[in-house]
C-alpha cells in the first residue's frame, strides 16, 4: 500500500489541542451525575500497626454523610477482602505480598485505606473521615531496605521473609570473566525514592445500574481492559457487566491507570449504596497513595581489559519496594537487572536484584522503570573505570557500544522468566548517535572546560549512551468503520494518557486510507469500543496500536475498493481512493459516503509476542557548580535519539524534552523523604519539588530515523521514555567532572545542593 | 450543608456573564467555578496554591482560585480559560500554544494560558527570563516548559499590536481580561432580578 498523504513524518498540530486550549477537555473530575455522592478515604496515619477499634458512627451521625465502608462491609473473615492481582511478573511466589483493597486490621504504610466515607459533597465526606474514631496499636516500622533485609520484623508473617522477589540477569560466565580480567572495580550507587506525579490527581466515577446489573466506571487510564478483568474477578461480576471509560487523562508516566485499591473501592461503594460515587484524589493523598518509584541501591563490579574493553558485570541491586507488590511493582526490579548494561556490549553478566518490602507506599513503574536506575549505575561505573584506566570517557563508551553489524543483539536473560526473559536489540547504529551528539554538542571545545573555575563556578561536561525498550506485546486491536458521512472512525485498544495518541493514530489511519486528517475520528481506551485491548505502557501505543490501525486501514481500503468495484462494474484493483471518492482514474467514481450503507468495517489485530523495539541515543551535558551553595546549573543539554521512524516530529520532540526535564527533576530535586517512623516528610508540592520553568531552560533534542525497527510494518520504535533514561548518570558524571579537583564522586541521587556541597566539603574525619 | 454551615450568597461576573450562587463560606472559588457554575476548564492540581492549574484572572490579576474563597470574589470580574476565546476561535496565545506543542495532557494548560494572558496584557514586551519567572509559578509535568515559553514569546506580538486595547486579537468577551488599570471596582449594572449582595466589596 502506498501512502497517499504522508501525514506520517509531518509535524501535524495535535487534534486534541482545540478542546484543551478552550477549557473543554473532559477529565474525570469534570463529570457529574444526578444523585452523585462523593467519596473520601480514611488512610492509615501510621507506617506499621494494627487496627484495634474502628467506629464509623460519629461520621454517620453527620448531616450529609450517607455511608461508611470498611473491610467488614467488603468481606467478613480474613481472606474475604480481595487482593489486587499483579499485571506483570506474575507468579505464585508473589501471593503473600499482594495488597488487600482495604486494610483488614494490619496497616503497612502511611496512606493505606481504612474506610471510605460517602457524602453529599467532597468536603462533607472529608468531614466524615475526620469524625471516624479509631484506635491503632503501633508496631515497629521497617523503615528501609536494610532493616527489611534483617527479616527481624516481618511485614507478612505468612511469607516468612521480607524478600518479595529476586531476579537475576545472566549472560556468559561472569565469575570466569572477572577471574581473567586485567582490571576490576567495585562501585556503590543509590537512586532515591520519587514518583511520576502526573499533574491531574487520580479520580473515578462509578455508576451501578441495579436493574441491568451493570457497572460503569469512568476515569480509567493506561490499561482499562486488564483493569476490567481484575475488577470483574474481585467484585464478582462478569466482565461483560462492566465498562471502563477513558476520559481525558492528565498525564500518566507509568503510575496512573494501574489497578489501585480505589479502583475496587469506588465501584464497590457505588454498588453498595446504589448511587453514583465520585472520588477525586487530593495532592497529599496522591503522594502517599499512588505508586512511588526508583528507590534502589547497588553494589556492583565491572571487569575490563586494560584497553577499556568491558568483559563483565556482576553484583547486587536492592530495591526498596514499599509495603506490597502492586500490579507492576516488580517491573523496575526486573528491568534494572536486564537493562543495566544498556547499549554496551558486555559479554558476561550476573546481576541479582532483590526486592524487599518496607513500611512505605508501594512502588510501581515510573517512565523507564529500572532503566533509569540501571543507566545511572552503569554510566557511573563506566566513568570510574575509564578514569582508573586513563581512557577518555568517550572512547571508553565507543569501544563498548554494540555495533550495527551485531544486530539483533541479545541482552542478558532474566530469571525467573517472563514473556521477555530473552530480548534482543532490534536494530541500530549506536555509534552514529554518539558521533552526532558529540558534534552537535561541540564536545571537543566544551570538554576543555572540565574542572575549570570560571566566575566562581566549576564547569564540567559528560556524555552518556542509552537504549530505550518499547513496543511490548502481546498484541493490540483496532477497528475502522466507514461512516455515513464518508469519514472513518478508528477505535484502538491503546490508551491516551496525554501523549497525543489521537493525533498519532489519526495520522497513521489517514495515510493508510488516503483520507484527510479531519475525515478520521479516533476513539481509544474504553472497554466499550473493542472486544479487547492492551493499553499504553512500555512505549507501545504507536508501535502496537499504530501497527494495528495501519493493518486495519489496509483491510478497510480493500473493502472500500471491492464495494466501489461492485457499484461501478470494474475490478477492485482498478479503484483508487482519493478525496472522499472511490473510483477509476479519470473515470466514474462513487462517494465514500454512499458506500457506508454497506457497513464497511475492518477489524485488525497486530500481534507481536516477543519482540521489543529499541530506540537508542546519546546525550551530553554541560554543568556549572557553585561551590558556595552546591547548586548545579545546567548550561547545555543535548540528546540525540534514533527512533526508527518518526510519525510526528512535533509530539516526539515534546516527549523527549518533557522526559528529559522529568529526569532532571529526579537527578536534582525530587525526593520522597521518609523519617525513621515511616512518615512521609515531603508530602505536598511545596516540599516535593519538581522542575519549574526557570530550572532547565536549555535542552536540545535531535531525532533521527536511520534504523527502522524490523518488528512492525511502520518501522517505528517506542519513543516516550528514552529522554529520561540517561539523565541521572549524565548529571552525576558532569558534576564529577566539574568537581574533579575535589575528588568528588557523586554516587547518590538526587544531586541536591546540600549533597553537592558535601562533595566539595566532605565531613572532616 | 455541613453542621452549622450557613449558605452565603455571592455574585460576580464570569466571562462577561453575571453569576450568582449560594455557597458555604468555606467553598473555594475554584470549587464554586467548577462545581456550581460547571466551568470545569479551571483545574485543581494541588489545592494549596503551588501548581497554578486553577489560575483565573480576577479583576485583571492572575490569581489561584484554590486559595480564594468564593465569597471573596463578591463583585469581581473573573475570566476563566473558557472566556479567553470567543466561540470556536483561538486567540493568538492559544494558537501559539498549538503551534509550539506547548501542551500534552492539557491539565496545566488553563492555568498557563490565564497566567500568560495576564502577563502579556500588562507586559507585552516581557522577555524570555521574565516569562519564565512568571510561569515558574505554574507546574507542568509533560512539556518541560520550553515550548510553553516559546509560545508565549511568539504571542507577544498580538498583545503589542493593539496597545490601547486590553485584549489581543480576537478579543475575549467584552469587559473581560483587561488589565488592572481597567477599574477593578467597576461593576456591570445588575441584571433585573439579580439581587446582588454587597456589590463592589469583597474582592481581595
Amino acid at each position: 500500500m502506498t501512502p497517499v498523504n504522508r501525514y506520517i513524518g509531518s509535524p501535524v498540530e495535535r487534534v486534541e489541542d482545540l478542546r484543551f486550549l478552550r477549557g473543554r477537555g473532559e477529565y474525570v473530575g469534570d463529570l457529574t451525575r444526578d444523585g452523585l455522592l462523593h467519596a473520601a478515604i480514611l488512610r492509615s496515619p501510621v507506617a506499621h500497626g494494627r487496627i484495634r477499634a474502628l467506629d464509623a458512627q460519629p461520621a454517620l451521625a453527620l448531616a450529609g454523610v450517607h455511608a461508611v465502608i470498611t473491610a467488614a462491609d467488603i468481606g467478613s473473615g480474613a481472606d474475604k477482602v480481595p487482593k489486587i492481582p499483579l499485571r506483570l511478573q506474575t507468579s505464585p511466589a508473589t501471593e503473600p505480598f499482594r495488597q488487600p483493597v482495604i486494610a483488614e486490621g494490619r496497616l503497612r504504610y502511611v496512606g493505606e485505606p481504612i474506610a471510605v466515607v460517602l457524602a453529599d459533597s467532597a468536603a462533607l465526606a472529608e468531614d466524615g473521615v475526620d469524625a471516624i474514631a479509631f484506635d491503632i496499636e503501633q508496631l515497629p516500622p521497617v523503615a528501609d531496605r536494610h532493616i527489611s533485609g534483617r527479616h527481624e520484623i516481618l511485614l507478612f508473617e505468612a511469607a516468612g521473609s521480607n524478600l518479595a522477589m529476586q531476579f537475576t540477569a545472566l549472560r556468559g560466565d561472569a565469575d570466569a570473566a572477572f577471574a581473567a580480567a586485567d582490571y576490576t572495580r567495585r562501585g556503590r550507587f543509590a537512586s532515591q525514592r520519587h514518583t511520576a506525579l502526573p499533574l491531574e490527581p487520580r479520580g473515578l466515577l462509578a455508576e451501578w445500574d441495579a436493574q441491568a446489573g451493570r457497572l460503569t466506571v469512568s476515569g480509567a487510564a493506561k490499561v482499562p481492559f486488564f483493569n476490567r478483568r481484575a475488577l470483574a474477578q474481585m467484585i464478582g461480576l462478569a466482565e461483560s457487566a462492566i465498562d471502563l471509560i477513558e476520559n481525558d487523562v492528565g498525564g500518566g508516566f507509568g503510575a496512573r491507570g494501574e489497578f489501585y485499591p480505589e479502583d475496587f473501592l469506588i465501584p464497590f461503594a457505588a454498588r453498595h449504596v446504589g448511587r453514583p460515587v465520585m472520588w477525586i484524589e487530593d495532592r497529599r493523598e496522591h503522594l502517599i497513595a499512588m505508586n512511588h518509584a526508583r528507590q534502589m541501591d547497588c553494589e556492583v563490579e565491572i571487569a575490563c581489559r586494560r584497553d577499556g574493553t568491558i568483559l563483565g558485570l556482576r553484583g547486587d541491586i536492592f530495591v526498596d519496594l514499599g509495603a506490597y507488590i502492586r500490579t507492576n511493582g516488580l517491573t523496575a526490579p526486573r528491568n534494572v537487572a536486564q537493562f543495566f548494561s544498556g547499549p554496551y556490549r558486555i559479554p558476561n553478566i550476573r546481576l541479582t536484584s532483590s526486592a524487599l518490602v518496607t513500611n512505605k507506599t508501594p512502588t510501581g513503574t515510573y517512565r523507564a522503570p529500572g532503566r533509569c536506575e540501571g543507566s545511572f549505575f552503569c554510566e557511573r561505573l563506566i566513568e570510574l573505570a575509564a578514569k582508573d584506566l586513563g581512557i577518555d570517557p568517550v572512547e571508553m563508551r565507543r569501544r563498548n557500544l554494540i555495533a550495527d553489524a551485531e544486530m539483533p543483539y541479545p541482552l542478558a536473560q532474566v530469571e525467573p522468566g517472563d514473556l521477555y526473559a530473552e530480548t534482543e536489540c532490534d536494530s541500530g547504529d549506536y555509534a552514529h548517535t554518539l558521533d552526532r551528539c558529540l558534534a552537535e554538542f561541540g564536545w571537543t571545545e566544551k570538554r576543555k572546560l572540565n574542572g575549570r573555575l570560571i566566575d566562581g563556578r566549576y564547569h564540567g561536561v559528560a556524555i552518556a549512551c542509552f537504549i530505550e525498550g518499547g513496543g511490548a506485546g502481546p498484541k493490540e486491536l483496532a477497528r475502522l468503520e466507514l461512516e455515513r458521512d464518508g469519514s472513518v472512525t478508528v477505535s484502538v485498544g491503546s490508551a491516551a494518557v496525554g501523549q497525543g495518541l489521537e493525533t498519532i493514530i489519526a495520522q497513521i489511519a489517514a495515510d493508510g486510507l488516503g483520507l484527510s486528517l479531519d475525515q478520521v475520528r479516533v476513539l481509544h481506551g474504553s472497554t466499550t469500543l473493542l472486544a479487547d485491548g492492551y493499553g499504553s505502557f512500555h512505549s507501545r501505543s504507536t508501535v502496537l496500536g499504530g501497527s494495528a490501525v495501519w493493518q486495519g486501514a489496509a483491510l478497510l481500503l480493500d473493502k472500500i475498493k471491492n464495494a466501489a468495484a461492485a457499484r461501478l462494474g470494474c475490478a477492485a484493483a482498478e479503484i483508487e481512493v482519493t478525496e472522499g471518492q472511490a473510483g477509476l482514474r479519470d473515470g466514474p467514481s462513487v462517494a465514500l459516503a454512499e458506500l457506508a450503507g454497506d457497513r464497511l468495517i475492518a477489524d485488525a489485530v497486530f500481534e507481536n509476542h516477543h519482540k521489543h523495539t529499541y530506540a537508542y541515543g546519546s546525550a551530553a551535558a554541560h554543568v556549572a557548580v557553585d561551590p558556595g551553595t552546591g547548586h548545579v546549573e545546567l548550561i547545555d543539554y543535548l540528546v540525540v535519539e534514533d527512533v526508527g521512524r518518526i510519525v510526528n516530529p512535533l509530539t516526539l520532540h515534546g516527549q523527549v524534552i518533557g522526559a528529559t526535564v522529568q529526569g532532571l527533576g529526579g537527578a536534582f530535586m525530587e525526593e520522597l523523604v521518609y523519617d525513621a517512623n515511616g512518615q512521609l516528610l515531603s508530602g505536598n508540592l511545596a516540599d516535593y519539588l519538581i522542575p519549574t520553568a526557570t530550572d532547565f531552560p536549555t535542552i536540545r533534542a535531535i531525532a533521527l530515523e536511520h534504523r527502522p525497527s524490523p518488528t512492525n510494518p511502520l518501522g517505528v520504535k517506542g519513543a516516550g521514555e528514552g529522554g529520561i533514561i540517561p539523565v541521572g548518570g549524565l548529571m552525576a558524571n558532569a558534576v564529577a567532572a566539574a568537581l574533579s579537583s575535589f575528588g568528588a564522586e557523586p554516587n547518590e541521587l538526587p544531586l541536591s545542593p546540600p549533597r553537592v556541597w558535601q562533595l566539595i566539603n566532605p565531613p572532616s574525619s | 450543608v455541613g453542621a452549622g454551615e450557613r449558605l452565603m450568597r455571592v455574585a460576580f461576573t464570569v466571562n462577561g456573564k453575571p453569576a450568582e450562587v449560594e455557597v458555604e463560606p468555606r467553598t473555594s472559588l475554584a470549587d464554586c467555578l467548577r462545581d456550581r457554575l460547571r466551568l470545569t476548564g479551571t483545574h485543581l492540581g494541588c489545592e494549596h496554591g503551588v501548581c497554578g492549574a486553577c489560575t483565573v484572572i480576577l479583576d485583571g490579576a492572575a490569581v489561584r482560585s484554590c486559595l480564594m474563597l468564593a465569597v471573596q470574589a463578591e463583585g469581581s470580574r473573573i475570566v476563566t480559560v473558557e472566556g479567553l476565546s470567543r466561540d470556536d476561535g483561538l486567540t493568538p496565545l492559544q494558537t501559539a500554544f498549538k503551534k509550539h506543542h506547548a501542551l500534552q495532557c492539557g491539565f496545566c494548560t488553563p492555568g498557563m494560558l490565564t497566567t500568560a494572558h495576564a502577563l502579556l496584557t500588562e507586559e507585552p514586551d516581557a522577555d524570555a527570563d521574565r516569562i519564565r519567572m512568571v510561569l515558574s509559578g505554574n507546574l507542568c509535568r509533560c512539556t518541560g516548559y520550553i515550548p510553553i515559553v516559546e509560545a508565549v514569546l511568539e504571542a507577544r506580538a498580538a498583545y503589542r499590536a493593539a496597545p490601547a486595547s486590553p485584549h489581543p486579537n480576537p478579543p475575549p468577551p467584552a469587559g473581560e481580561g483587561g488589565p488592572r488599570t481597567a477599574s477593578a471596582t467597576e461593576n456591570p449594572p445588575p441584571q433585573a432580578g439579580e439581587g446582588r449582595v454587597g456589590a463592589g466589596s469583597g474582592a481581595p
